[in-house]
């Protein structure tokens, strides 16, 4: 299927360029047309992909390439920031009110998930902002959306306003009056969805919009749009005076291109993300992650960062003399692992090639909380200590302990990886005499 | 060039005799198709205009329109290519000539791909027939299982529903409305409980009380979330203990606005659940719509409904024929 093959595709360029130094019109060619491709399937709206991609190629040519990586790679990377950059670009919070009411009026076409983001929305303003939260059912039309809401708004623990089945902008005007006099600092209104031929409905919500005067019109996008979501954002737009959007469902597979179709052409900022079903699960947006998902090459991009980003060398090999001569520390090894993550094991970089299999989340976050305990428990230990292991006993292992709140278990942990390495050194040592490397040693077959 | 002129004659006549409920679903199937019939037939129709011979930009713009209607990446540089090499071989250049064979190609290609079905559902030969709805969030599975009830109902069919999306907030109240206005029996369960045990409760019941259609609604799922995607396994399996031979049809509901990821979903839903329809809806809301012909292009599923409009009988059943008349006729030809 198409999806799965965009990988294969671009492992066929790569080979086609290997060793070239420098970006040219002739040897982006290929490359760009596969981008170009990999927009689309993205569900980037044509013309911007056009557009876009001429962008890119003119800042492009010339370009020197890094020289861990070869010129497709480059393209990948330039691509990325640019969509990174224009995600990001006039990136702002929530705008709430100078004093007093602040007002959220939440738009879009049926089904992309407004009576929800209106929940997780109250729940990120009532638990994390601290904002006494009211949200208020304008969505008169959807059969059992006022119960929705309320349920939403009883599990959130915000107040719920309604006045049944009556006029929307009846419901916003005594909305607002009942907010500003019950002190409340955010009102949010749950909008009916529609189409947006729907003229009548588009009025309602213009008069909504007169009444009130919100502070912010979030509009709903759906991770999932094709090519129409610019047009969608474009009639919201005109009528509506957008403040920001939502992208709803990205905790899907829908690679959610739209984001940057919209951005493109009018400019809005992307404020939140949807990443699930419950009601914490609304998040700030991130340019860099939507960057990697509309591409879906971002482990292309963090090879080339990695590669930009060169370990310092020298630091490296003094370690690696060191680890040889034996006289290898807790610190060193610390300073070790903490290089070692910057540019990723012998496997994860294998791994960043296209083609090859992905680390799972999990076990990236594993090796995460892993550093973490490592450097608490390293950083806890007295400087002689770290030199020389060898003297803690029960009663310094119980201080370092206590000292980063961590066990004694995990100080043995750290003691045991740092024998296992020490080991590893001795018989790097021997095998460097013999002119053999072991198996599986990191850098052991390091092109 | 055969497809579109032969589609003209078959309805315009159709339209003159003013017979029969038919002309009436054709009458649906333009008015729903309208958004998508101005991105399409008059872009094709505008291009054929501007270029006396066709030429390279030519064949771009063409692409152009196909992509920007949801047709898939995939599918649309095939139809340009194939195109190119015919109109190359037969040295064709009129653009109007070009447009139909591109027309036709796309159809040919969405007939020939995977079996051909009744739209209609297959009622089992005895004891109630059970139908499960699936979907991911927000495409319309509630209203659309109304939709199919009306119609069921309208043909004196005895239709039960049956509660079974016992996750989002309201679900359960919006179907219980439905089936009040509807005037048709539901079975609901507790909101939060177990899907699988409803969908028991509800089969089980339809046995007892000689219901001819169950129509089972299911909570919407990203088709990423493993344990919900084996949920719906569970159903299937509890639902098929009950009657055997059951879930009878499996529809997934699709969102006409969906762009690529419209594949994957069906995809992946065709993984865990024995699809054996697609619905799509809120064709009505979009100018694109390509996805019916992504989705039998990658996966051979039939679409067996339209969504076209938001009264009750705006869901069609899905017919080439007249969903081309629609998006393809010319404004001129209804007057």
């Amino acid at each position: 299927m198409a999806f799965e093959s965009l990988s294969d595709r671009f492992g066929g360029i790569f080979k086609k360029l290997r060793g070239q130094t420098r970006l040219t019109e002739k040897n982006m060619d290929d490359m760009l047309k596969e981008i170009r491709i990999a927009l689309l399937e993205a569900d980037v709206n044509f013309k911007v992909v056009k557009a876009f991609t001429n962008d890119v190629k003119e800042k492009a040519i010339g370009q020197d390439v890094y020289s861990k990586v070869n010129p497709s790679q480059m393209v990948v990377k330039i691509v990325h920031d640019e969509i990174e950059t224009l995600l990001g670009a006039d990136q702002t919070g929530l705008n709430f009110a100078k004093s007093g009411l602040t007002i959220i009026m939440m738009v879009g076409l049926q089904g992309t998930g407004k009576t929800t983001t209106a929940g997780k929305l109250g729940y990120l303003l009532t638990h994390k902002q601290n904002k006494k939260v009211m949200v208020a059912a304008a969505d008169v039309y959807r059969p059992a959306a006022i119960d929705q809401l309320h349920t939403v708004a009883d599990s959130v623990g915000m107040a719920f306003f309604s006045l049944g089945q009556a006029d929307p902008v009846e419901i916003a005007k005594q909305a607002k009056a009942k907010a500003v006099a019950e002190g409340y600092d955010v009102l949010i209104i749950d909008t009916a969805g529609r189409l947006q031929i729907d003229e009548a409905l588009m009025e309602e919500l213009q008069k909504i919009n007169h009444e009130v005067h919100p502070d912010e019109v979030l509009l709903l996008v759906d991770a999932a749009a094709g090519q129409d979501s610019v047009n969608v954002a474009n009639a919201f737009n005109k009528d509506l005076r957008l403040t920001g959007i939502v992208m709803s469902k990205l905790d899907g597979d829908a690679r959610g291109g739209s984001a940057l179709s919209i951005k493109y052409l009018t400019g809005i900022p992307i404020k939140f993300a949807g990443m699930g079903e419950k009601m914490e699960d609304l998040e700030i947006f991130y340019p860099s992650r939507m960057a990697d998902r509309i591409l879906g090459m971002g482990d292309v991009v963090t090879l080339v960062e990695k590669a930009k980003d060169v370990m310092d060398e020298k630091e490296a090999e003094r370690t690696a003399r060191k680890m040889l001569d034996g006289e290898y520390t807790l610190e060193d090894m610390l300073k070790q692992m903490k290089q070692v993550q910057k540019i990723g094991s012998l496997g994860a970089i294998a791994k960043m090639i296209p083609g090859m299999p992905k680390l799972t989340d999990e076990q990236k976050a594993k090796a995460e909380r892993e550093m973490v305990v490592f450097e608490a428990v390293i950083n806890s230990m007295t400087p002689y200590e770290r030199r020389h292991p060898e003297i803690l006993r029960y009663s310094h292992k119980n201080r370092i302990a206590k000292g980063c709140g961590l066990t004694n278990a995990d100080v043995n942990r750290v003691l045991r990886r740092y024998d296992s390495s020490k080991e590893m050194m001795k018989q790097m040592k021997q095998y460097q005499k013999s002119g053999k490397m072991p198996k599986g040693f990191p850098g052991g077959n390091f092109r | 060039m055969g497809l579109f002129s032969f589609l003209k004659n078959k309805f315009s006549k159709k339209d003159n005799n003013a017979a029969s409920s038919d002309s009436s679903s054709v009458k649906i199937y333009e008015k729903g198709l309208e958004k998508s019939r101005k991105n399409f037939a008059s872009r094709l129709d505008d291009l054929s205009k501007r270029y006396a011979k066709v030429n390279q930009d030519y064949f771009e713009e063409l692409e152009q329109i196909l992509i920007e209607s949801d047709v898939g990446v995939d599918l649309s540089l095939r139809l340009i290519e194939n195109l190119l090499d015919e109109t190359e071989k037969e040295k064709i250049t009129d653009p109007k000539t070009i447009n139909d064979m591109l027309v036709d190609d796309m159809f040919v290609d969405y007939a020939t791909k995977g079996e051909s079905i009744q739209n209609e559902i297959a009622f089992a030969k005895e004891g109630p027939t059970v139908l499960l709805v699936v979907g991911v969030n927000g495409v319309g599975k509630t209203t659309s299982i109304a939709k199919l009830a009306y119609r069921y109902i309208h043909m004196g069919k005895k239709v039960l529903l049956v509660a079974g999306d016992t996750f989002r907030a309201g679900a359960v109240k919006q179907l219980q409305i439905w089936a009040e206005r509807l005037g048709c029996e539901i079975i609901v369960g507790k909101e939060n409980g177990d899907p699988a045990s409803v969908a028991y409760d509800g089969v089980h019941y339809a046995k007892e009380h000689n219901i001819d259609l169950v129509i089972v609604d299911t909570a919407g799922r990203q088709q990423t979330k493993a344990n919900l995607m084996n949920e719906l396994g569970k159903i299937n399996r509890v639902i098929s203990k009950e009657i055997e031979g059951a879930p009878h049809e499996t529809f997934l509901i699709i969102d006409g606005t969906t762009g690529q990821n419209g594949v994957l979903q069906a995809k992946a839903f065709k993984e865990v659940t024995n699809i054996t329809g697609i619905v799509i809806t809120k064709m009505d809301g979009t100018s694109k719509g390509g996805i019916i012909l992504s989705i039998r292009d990658e996966l051979g599923v039939p679409v067996r409904f339209i969504g076209l409009g938001e009264k009750m009988e705006d869901l069609q059943e899905f017919d080439l024929d007249k969903y081309l008349y629609g998006l393809l006729l010319g404004e001129d030809i209804h007057e």
